[in-house]
């Protein structure tokens, strides 16, 4: 194997210009033509879009039709899983308390996050530098350390199980993303508008509320995604924190809802809890689907 | 006017000061406190062991085993992960906007970025049935019989069908942020590297990879993170089944804390936790350093 064969891409960089052109007959690129890249994007276009289908047919299905012919289309459109799902599995009762914490939660992260930003990056003060970078070491922490202390901490408030509890927690662990790129974001905006404001005499708090944050309405935005997403598909926290099965959020409902249908075999009612959850986020993706993609990129990138 | 700036950084900073200290620092510190002492729960005191817990684990076989396949993950997703991002992005990338129907790839393989973790792995859970599942019904369809098995109820496929899972769902993410490296990577260079006779995995291989270089050891350590952090996806599938052949260390200490209510213990796994992380991140880091290239 070792045998120093010239046929390889890699020798290619190293020959002379002349022989760089017959060397060409086994470049990638040759192989690698239009074609063999649609295909090759095809098939993971394919592996991506094809679980998704099959779970939206078997939607459609009878238990009997899931069971004896997994890859045969439903005879008749069964609707009425769809009803079962929404309703006797309490899908619609989980998709609204997850629409409540998660509003709640967003709005609430916004707020406070964007407020201690500003200050971070617009003040300067003796204990600025030491609180941001308490807030950035919780960037690095996973949540599984936290887990036992915190149970005890919501159970001690009085808040498991509750709107307010979760609203609150899912808030704190937002914070030190959050609060990391909207101070970037606030020191990259111009400050004459501010400091002119100033002067004529407008409070610290007006030209926040007036004019720096419409400013910052791009970064808010772009990490409001972020969040809307993050906190729409936490699974970890309300596993500890929201017990009760009437609170339970929508990605808590769907788990227990297949460990459960698994006893009872009622797969298609799972199924139809399935699509039920993914078509709305799929609506909402292909619409938004540049800002989700920077929104979710631009921590990463940023980082 | 100065003075004045106080009325507004205290109001400003104390609500997110005050969520944080209660609902994250606390808890991290007492997690500390709480892995060196015995305790299982309220009522029962809390009984001050020392180094115990930690001594416990080194002949704990669920946990080394489970460790083992977090490292099992941690060799695995990357390089899987990774190779096929680039391979996507610079399919996309280097040619240009030239590729037909690029803007419908991307936004198809981002998509199961935007899904939650559950429902990927019901999904998933279903497609490795083996009775009415997705994958046995297509091995079958085209002849593979002996091919199809329980993937998820034999101990030798378990770990790999769920790492294949994860890969599934996160290439299309590292793929954009390759793409997005790539643009701000000048055009010219390419020509120039075109008009010098370079194929395209040379100018792959010489420009791309080197000047892309940051965002690669950027997603090496999101990845390496995440196959420590593992937890969602395996709880959903297989609770760590059969018989642990698919248990990862977070989903382990879940189990020992909210299962079996050995919170002193669980702690010590939490904490053993954070240590690896912390030095996977800073040892990642430190191996993939070079020279940054400007251009």
């Amino acid at each position: 194997m070792s045998a120093p064969e010239t046929t390889g891409p890699a020798a290619v960089s190293v020959l002379p210009r002349t022989e760089v052109e017959s060397a060409r007959r086994y470049d990638v690129r040759d192989m690698l033509s239009a074609g063999v890249v649609q295909l090759i994007l095809l098939v993971w276009a394919v592996l991506v879009i094809f679980p998704f289908l099959w779970m939206i047919m078997t939607s459609f299905k009878t238990d009997r039709e899931i069971i004896f012919s997994p890859w045969k289309l439903p005879a008749a459109l069964q609707w009425n899983n769809f009803e079962r799902a929404w309703n006797e599995a309490m899908i619609g009762r989980y998709v609204t308390n997850s629409l409540i914490v998660v509003t709640g939660g967003v709005a609430l992260t916004l707020l406070v996050s964007s407020m201690a930003a500003y200050v971070l990056a617009r003040y300067e003060f003796p204990l600025n530098k030491p609180i941001f970078y308490l807030f950035m070491a919780g960037l690095m922490f996973p949540v599984f350390l936290a887990l036992v202390p915190l149970f005890f901490v919501v159970q001690d408030l009085g808040m498991l199980s509750t709107y307010r509890g979760l609203i609150l927690v899912y808030t704190a662990y937002s914070l030190p993303f959050s609060i990391f790129f909207l101070t970037g974001f606030f020191r990259t905006l111009p400050t004459e508008l501010a400091e002119a404001a100033i002067l004529d005499g407008a409070s610290h708090f007006r030209v926040f509320f007036n004019i720096m944050l419409p400013l910052a309405k791009p970064g808010v935005v772009a990490i409001g995604i972020f969040n809307v997403l993050g906190q729409w598909n936490q699974f970890i926290l309300p596993l500890v924190l929201n017990p009760d099965q009437n609170k339970y959020l929508l990605s808590q409902g769907l788990a227990f809802l297949a460990i459960q249908q698994g006893y009872q075999n009622d797969y298609s009612a799972l199924f139809a809890a399935l699509t039920i959850t993914t078509l709305p986020t799929l609506a909402v993706y292909v619409i938004f689907q540049r800002r989700i993609q920077q929104g979710l990129t631009a921590g990463a990138l940023k980082g | 006017m100065h003075h004045h700036k106080y009325r507004l950084i205290v109001p400003f900073l104390f609500p997110a000061l005050l969520l944080y200290a209660v609902f994250v620092l606390y808890p991290y510190v007492q997690a500390f406190y709480n892995s060196l002492t015995r305790w299982r729960g309220v009522s029962s005191n809390k009984t001050f062991v020392w180094f115990e817990n930690y001594e416990k684990l080194f002949n704990d076989q669920i946990f080394i085993t489970s460790l083992k396949h977090n490292a099992q993950m941690l060799v695995v997703l990357p390089i899987a992960t990774l190779s096929l991002a680039l391979l996507f992005a610079g399919l996309f990338a280097q040619a240009g906007k030239g590729v037909r129907g690029g803007e419908f790839y991307r936004i198809v393989y981002f998509f199961p970025q935007v899904m939650s973790v559950v429902i990927i792995g019901v999904l998933w859970q279903y497609i490795y049935n083996p009775r009415y599942g997705l994958l046995n019904g297509t091995l079958r369809a085209l002849g593979l019989d002996n091919l199809a098995r329980s993937w998820l109820g034999d101990p030798s496929t378990v770990l790999w069908a769920i790492a294949a899972v994860i890969v599934w769902q996160s290439v299309g993410f590292y793929m954009v942020i390759f793409i997005a490296g790539m643009q701000s990577i000048p055009t010219s260079f390419y020509e120039a590297a075109t008009l010098d006779g370079a194929s395209r995995w040379t100018s792959f291989r010489d420009i791309t990879l080197p000047l892309l270089w940051d965002h690669i050891r950027l997603a090496i350590v999101y990845i390496a993170i995440a196959a420590l952090d593992l937890f969602t996806i395996v709880q959903v599938m297989t609770e760590g089944r059969p018989n642990h052949a698919s248990d990862v260390v977070a989903r382990y200490m879940y189990d020992v804390a909210f299962t079996q209510s050995q919170f002193g213990y669980a702690s010590a796994i939490g904490v053993v936790l954070l240590v690896m992380t912390l030095i996977l991140s800073v040892i990642t880091l430190r191996f993939t350093q070079r020279e940054r290239l400007e251009f």
